[in-house]
């Protein structure tokens, strides 16, 4: 034995005894083998209480060999990789593994919750849903803390996962799940024929059961085969093995999630390297060759520790040389469960007894029986008498009403086999029953997939083989490939007899899922009042529930729920299958879209350039614009920005526009078009004009607006809000496309081809004229308010001019070819520092839309009509458009609907918020007078104080009237005045000079 | 679910976005406001075979006529927009 | 029997064998005042509300699966009564009001826990928003506190603060907002409505509905026979259009799929219920440790109850985004609700123009926050034929009309709301 190993065999097993690797499990050190898990390296060293479980926090040991364990649970891991309720059946050792028991306190082995044993009593399913009512203020203060605290399993981490992730598409022609005999001989076959083909193995070794069963594969012992299969798969030039990966869920089109646990295997992931990968596969054909599960069977203390499924016994005795006992019994109700103690007794180790529930037994094993010197009873387990170190003694009701008792320091179970119908499932299938092995078979499956060998409740080893390589072969046929498979591989099937047995009497509690402590006295509890479907009992009693998903406790719970309502097994059906098929780390479904990186990051032409002044940035959506240019000395935010405007209001200044949505609108019937697509007219819109156009949904609400140029007869150029950039030209393609296909009419979209800018003030004509060629006429007469037409720069650039303002000042916004516009930002303040130009940001932009009474985001809310936006006149009455029509409903042109109106504090001082409501003055605020609320607002420069824009009930009408805004949220509450929402130059004289 | 777009091929659900029942046609100009109401919010819901618009915004931008059934996301048939394309209809 | 600590310590003493059915196995009736058709909580609310406020006993409820297998057992449990639009907040309010006593009033613990909801912002706008609804829900008298940065640090530390693409700025707190336990809300109203008579009858699936001469629905025709019916109320959630066709109406209603995510049990991490506002991702823990989440609806219309990876993986994205600190932990079980999905995103409780028919749908994704509202407002339609003062505008001639309730602003587009 190796150096405290006391329970490794002296060979044998797939480790490699020339790797050691220390661990630690709860503080206490360790050695096992590279090749080892955390659980076969537990055994090996002997140990055999590995966790609590979750509600009356029973001692608990290794159950399984595989991702179906709902007992040995473990926090993996230290700090900020800390992983909570990580199977120690699946995890692989490495050096320096740390692990920690869970869900106990002080200890392990002395767990103060396991006080909750003594109250087993009341807490049986469901008690909860029956107390804990009185006083109703108790549940949240005093109750729930208290089950909080006890319930869950392991701690996360608590701070930020360290690790990355990834997400990567592949594409196939045969994915195949499982690499047992089946899965194996459906890779070759498929591979062989031609097609591509990617086999996933959540096992970090291919070869499933035929690395713990042995057995003979066309006359050759199975290591060699798999070894020799494995060596032709590899040299086939499309077939992909994938170990380590989970195929965990089916989607539509024939798309499948797997999860590949790349660097898990490792302290932690190299440089540069994801701890997993996120893979969807789309494949033509699937062959689900997942295997199948144990399943235990129910009877008093079957949930000590050493007491193991019969399979997983034999796959750490022979793949990993670990004995789990020294003296094993075998429970078994089927033939399966036998080999297990030829596979113990080829290992050298004791056979204590054999309880078999079936009536007979094979003459091969009965001499096994008397060669081995052990007992075969025939009867069941009812019960087990030890603790915390394991199995010591075994009560057994024989056949016709004796006892016996059997001394053994370790118990395998073998109930029979369940196929993972996990995958065959997930589009809402329900398996079927096959009464010959007592088991659920897969009944169809998602298009496109199928079950082979175990999966599909083909146990034989040969089945599998023939069955897998025929699938295999048909999969790469259906997707195109015709070249020749070959024949298939072939063993023999070993007898498989089972007498179906769920659950034995006895005195104690007999767990069916161990991981939520639900016992068969539960799930008859859940019968009794009335929880028979079996997903009231799944909800009801939590059966099914735990990190597990029910792999080994379902079949056994509806089992037992059809045996006491006195209904059939398929009567009482199963519970819905939901992926994953293994519990997958969210952060894998996230990959890198987390942190800075969670979504895309849209830059404007001018960005870095901005960046470069120090200037502020905001999110609006995807994009950073500068918020504003702080310049040294100035105290906050409100000085900067009032420094802005009152820049451009006094001079000049200059902004990126670009985010702006930007449509060219090509052909014949152009005009005609946006005729329909916006309340107003532009067929008559003169070329070299610009328009302020308005659209709305079909609903009748405005969906968005901008100014609409016509640069030639057949050619507009159309701008969208920022927000609506997308929407709008995919809701034109809609009207184009789907609407009005007669129209000869073309979209394109160049948001992202033209760098825009707007130079806003009363000097912004100078500024101009140093930048356009002086050809270009840029006086009122020349260009005036509304105009737009393509220029040529001072350096033969061509760009886009418009007259257009959305500042109130005089102004421009100007166009260029967007690699352009870092030079153009460079070359406004260049040729505009005669002129004190300024650079202004995204709120000074706001403030001057407030100061002008222009709508904007918090106007354009979707719920707001043309006529509320004081815009209805706007609404053409000589034509059809989006949105005519149901515009007119009555409660759309009701006169006491909210419209925009200006408000402005009684107290100059007084700063006003947006989320403010309007009440009328005088009145206690209440739901009967709530009018309305404030939308935007800003401090004005202009007008020296705090401005802003609402939607209120008739504001229009009540101009000059005080009302109250009333802010209950920031304790505010003050006078203020509904006004012209044109606080700037009302008239419009400025723009226009 | 994946589309095979007529002019991009097969590609992945993320690419498209979804607007709903292909069967309301709009109504012509002058329509009344219930035939108008009809339109825009009545729908049949039908569980099983429909015919509905996608728009594939992550490829070609058009608008597709999909054939799809609801009540296993299986596509039967998948043909571009009347007006889809430069060719105009009738042209 | 009544149930309390007591009762359960003396049914311990007999080994629990003395506990009855928690609600009647009830078999179809010939003829019964009102059947409601959709046996989840909507439809035992209102059941339980019509015995109970209304005296009206001879009820049944037709569920066609288990009763809970729709919506009711598919949801992420969230109550919350944070809305801010004329007719969503008062009627959420009264729901709010309503779990808060529903322990008391069903004689079944439905874990009501008011362990708050917050909804973060991210922006100066997505701020004035909340600043609008929180200040209606205040005028409403309904519980709404404004946090800013400092205050949500203090209260969820663990958010990413430090290097998020759309940092936190603050959030809308309702601390009177929180969740209950899904299954047992259900339970508890068919425990509660059988004890006072109602009916509560199990596969029976209705196939039809047989009408007068004038039209007039008098009762349904189900997998277990004809029944006649006083009045028939429909509260059948995703199947709303596919029973209303069977009347001949069309409902301004989709059905789609949104899906919900629980991960493996864990040491408690969450203290209440957090909504991201820069992505689709919101998310609480139960009382068992699962963190359950969940986003957006796939976005197309869909009776499949399931759904596919790109809205699995940007739920996730949003909740890495918001607390990076869950990348390790696993997702356990993902599973998907057929929502009827209204043209304007919120709900229908009215008459229907099929005299005797009566409609409650259209809750989106928000149905179950309003299990006992719904239920107690559609009891009042059908006993009293005229709506409660709290759901006068859940007409279903809104949208003919135009006075659509419509929070999200997206207008007659189900799927964006």
């Amino acid at each position: 034995m190796a150096g405290g190993q006391t329970n490794r065999l002296d060979s044998g097993g797939l480790i490699d005894r020339s790797a050691p690797l220390n661990f630690r499990f709860d503080g206490k050190t360790f050695s096992g083998f590279q090749g080892d898990t955390l659980a076969s390296a537990l055994i090996a060293n002997g140990v055999k209480l590995v966790g609590r479980s979750f509600k009356y926090h029973r001692p608990r040991g290794i159950l399984t060999a595989g991702s179906e364990e709902p007992n040995a649970l473990v926090e993996l891991r230290t700090g900020a990789r800390r992983e909570p309720n990580t199977k120690a059946t699946t995890a692989e050792l490495y050096e320096g593994l740390e692990a920690a028991s869970q869900n106990r306190w002080p200890s392990l082995r002395h767990d103060v919750m396991s006080v909750n044993q003594l109250f087993a009593p009341i807490f049986v399913a469901g008690f909860y849903y029956k107390t804990f009512m009185w006083p109703a203020k108790f549940w949240e203060a005093v109750y729930e803390p208290a089950i909080r605290r006890a319930a869950g399993l392991g701690r996360a981490a608590g701070v930020a996962d360290p690790d990355h992730y990834d997400k990567a598409w592949a594409h196939c022609d045969v994915l195949v799940a499982g690499s047992g005999p089946a899965g194996l001989a459906a890779a070759l076959a498929a591979g062989r024929s031609g097609a591509r083909v990617i086999l996933c193995e959540e096992d970090f070794s291919p070869g499933g059961r035929l690395l713990s069963d042995g057995g003979t594969i066309e006359g050759l012992p199975a290591a060699e085969w798999l070894s020799r299969t494995l060596a032709e798969l590899a040299t086939l030039p499309d077939v992909r093995i994938m170990t380590r990966t989970t195929l965990f869920g089916v989607y539509d089109g024939g798309t499948y999630g797997a999860i590949e646990r790349v660097n898990d295997h490792l302290p932690s992931p190299p440089e540069h390297q994801v701890r997993q990968r996120l893979w969807r596969i789309v494949a033509r054909r699937c062959v689900v060759a997942a295997g199948a599960i144990e399943r235990p069977i129910v009877f008093a203390g079957n949930d000590t520790p050493s007491v193991m499924m019969a399979s997983a016994m034999r796959t750490y005795v022979a793949r990993y040389a670990a004995t789990p006992a020294k003296r094993i019994a075998l429970f078994t109700n089927n033939e399966d469960g036998w080999r297990t103690v030829e596979i113990a007794l080829g290992a050298g180790l004791q056979i204590a007894a054999v309880i078999d529930a079936r009536p007979d037994v094979s003459p091969a094993h009965r001499s096994l029986a008397s060669k081995g010197g052990f007992p075969v009873l025939h009867g069941s387990v009812s019960g087990v008498d030890g603790g915390k170190d394991g199995v010591k003694k075994i009560a057994v009701s024989l056949t016709g009403g004796a006892r016996a008792e059997v001394e053994a320091d370790g118990l395998a179970v073998s109930g029979g086999w369940n196929p993972a119908v996990g995958l065959t499932s997930y589009h809402r299938g329900r398996p079927k029953w096959l009464d010959d092995i007592a088991a659920f078979v897969p009944d169809g499956a998602p298009p496109g997939m199928v079950a082979v060998g175990a999966a599909n409740g083909a146990f034989g080893l040969g089945a599998c083989l023939a069955q897998g390589f025929a699938a295999g072969s048909a999969a790469a046929h259906d997707a195109g490939h015709s070249g020749k498979a070959g024949t298939a591989p072939v063993a023999d099937d070993e007898a498989f007899s089972l007498t179906p047995l769920w659950h034995v009497a006895g005195k104690g509690k007999a767990f069916v899922d161990y991981q939520h402590d639900v016992t068969a006295s539960d799930i008859e509890l859940a019968q009794r009042e009335g929880f028979e479907s079996v997903e009231h009992l799944k909800r009801y009693t939590t059966l099914g529930m735990a990190t597990d998903q029910g792999k080994t406790s379902n079949v056994a719970g509806l089992a037992i729920m059809a045996a006491v309502s006195g209904r059939s097994i398929p009567e009482t059906g199963t519970t819905i299958y939901r992926p994953p098929y293994v519990p997958v780390a969210i952060g894998a479904f996230a990959g890198h879209h987390r942190d800075e990186t969670f979504h895309a990051t849209r830059l404007t032409p001018s960005h870095h350039w901005a960046a470069e002044q120090g200037a502020v940035f905001v999110d609006t959506g995807l994009w950073k614009r500068a918020q504003w240019y702080p310049r040294a000395g100035e105290k906050d935010w409100l000085e900067s920005v009032t420094r802005e405007v009152s820049a451009v209001r006094g001079g000049v200044g200059f902004c990126d526009v670009s985010t702006l949505g930007k449509i060219d609108v090509h052909g014949a019937d152009a005009g005609a078009f946006l005729d329909r697509v916006y309340i107003n007219t532009f067929s008559n819109l003169a070329v070299g004009k610009a328009r302020y156009g308005l659209m709305l949904r079909e609903d009748g609400m405005v969906y968005d607006d901008g100014t609409t140029s016509r640069l030639a007869e057949d050619h507009y150029f159309l701008t969208t809000t920022t927000a609506k950039a997308g929407l709008v030209m995919q809701h034109l393609e809609f009207c184009r496309q789907v609407l009005f296909p007669e129209l000869d009419v073309q979209l394109t979209s160049v948001s992202d081809q033209w760098a825009q800018f707007s130079i806003a003030g009363p000097k912004t004509r100078d500024l101009l004229k140093e930048i356009v060629d002086p050809a270009e006429d840029l006086s009122n007469e020349g260009f005036p308010f509304m105009g737009a037409r393509e220029v040529r720069l001072r350096g033969g650039i061509k760009a886009r001019l418009f007259r257009i303002s959305f500042s109130g000042e005089m102004a421009f916004e100007i166009s260029v070819p967007a690699r352009f516009g870092d030079a153009m930002a460079r070359n406004l303040m260049l040729a505009g520092a005669p002129f004190g130009v300024t650079p202004y940001g995204t709120e000074a932009l706001g403030v001057m839309r407030v100061e002008k009474g222009h709508i904007a985001g918090p106007e354009l809310s979707g719920t707001t009509t043309a006529a509320d936006l004081g815009l209805g006149k706007m609404m053409s009455t000589k034509k059809d458009f989006i949105g005519r029509v149901m515009a007119g409903r009555e409660a759309l042109v009701a006169p006491d609907r909210q419209v925009v109106v200006g408000i402005k504090p009684v107290d100059k001082a007084r700063r006003l918020r947006s989320g403010a409501h309007i009440i009328p003055k005088g009145q206690t605020p209440g739901p009967g007078n709530d009018q309305g609320y404030v939308t935007s607002v800003c401090f004005s420069p202009t007008s020296d104080q705090w401005i802003g824009l609402g939607l209120v009930e008739r504001g229009r009408e009540r101009m000059g009237e005080i009302v109250h805004a009333h802010d209950p949220l920031r304790g505010e509450d003050y006078d203020v005045e509904l006004c012209n929402p044109v606080f700037y130059d009302p008239d419009g004289g400025r723009q226009r000079g | 679910m994946r589309i095979v777009c007529p002019f991009c091929g097969e590609r992945e659900l993320g690419e498209f976005t979804y607007l709903g029942d292909a069967k309301p046609v709009r109504p012509a100009a002058g329509a009344s406001e219930d035939e108008v109401f009809d339109y825009v919010y009545l729908r049949d819901n039908v569980a099983g075979e429909t015919s509905e618009y996608w728009y594939h915004g992550g490829g070609c931008r058009t608008w597709l006529k999909i054939a799809r059934n609801t009540l296993t996301h299986e596509i039967s048939s998948v043909e571009p927009a009347a007006g889809a394309g430069a060719a105009k209809v009738g042209a | 029997m009544k149930y309390s600590i007591f009762s359960l310590a003396r049914a311990a003493l007999s080994g629990h064998k003395n506990w009855q059915r928690t609600w009647r196995d009830a078999t179809p009736k010939d003829r019964y005042d009102v059947v409601i058709i959709g046996g989840g909580g909507h439809g035992l609310a209102t059941a339980w509300f019509l015995a109970s406020e209304y005296g009206i006993r001879n009820v049944a409820v037709l569920e066609k699966g288990w009763i809970g297998s729709g919506n009711a057992g598919r949801n992420t449990t969230i109550i919350r009564s944070n809305y801010g639009l004329p007719g969503n907040t008062g009627f959420y309010e009264l729901s709010m009001k309503l779990w808060e006593r529903m322990e008391q009033d069903l004689n079944y613990n439905t874990m009501v826990s008011q362990r708050g909801v917050i909804n973060l912002y991210h922006s100066d706008a997505q701020r004035d928003a909340y600043a609008r609804r929180g200040n209606t829900m205040r005028i409403n008298g309904i519980d709404a506190e404004l946090l800013d940065l400092a205050a949500v640090k203090k209260m969820i530390p663990f958010l990413n603060f430090d290097n998020a693409r759309f940092p936190v700025q603050g959030g809308l707190l309702q601390r009177r907002g929180g969740t209950a336990r899904h299954d047992a809300v259900v339970w508890g109203y068919a425990h509660a409505a059988s004890a006072l008579g109602v009916d509560i009858i199990q596969n029976c699936e209705v196939t039809g509905f047989t009408r007068d001469a004038n039209g007039k629905v008098t009762g349904v025709e189900t997998s277990r026979g004809k029944i006649s019916a006083g009045k028939v109320g429909m509260a059948v959630a995703g199947s709303s259009s596919r029973v209303a066709a069977m009347a001949g109406l069309r409902l301004p209603i989709e059905s789609h799929v949104l899906q919900a995510f629980v991960s493996e049990a864990i040491k408690p991490l969450i203290p209440g219920v957090m909504t991201f506002g820069a992505g689709h991702f919101y998310v609480s823990q139960s009382d068992k440790g699962g963190l359950v989440f969940g986003g957006d609806i796939d976005g197309y219309n869909s009776y499949a109850q399931r759904g596919n990876m790109p809205v699995m993986e940007d739920v996730c994205e949003g909740g890495m985004a918001l607390m990076p600190m869950i990348g390790r932990v696993r997702l356990l079980r993902q599973w998907g609700g057929i929502m009827d999905m209204s043209m304007d995103g919120s709900p229908i409780i009215d008459k229907t123009p099929v005299d005797g028919l009566y409609l409650n749908a259209g809750w989106c994704y928000g149905g179950f926050k309003a299990t006992p509202g719904s239920g107690f407002v559609f009891a009042h339609l059908l006993a009293r034929d005229q709506s409660h003062e709290e759901a006068v505008r859940f007409r279903l001639d809104r949208f003919r009309t135009g006075a659509m309730i419509d929070e999200k602003g997206q207008g007659a587009q189900p799927n964006l709301h």
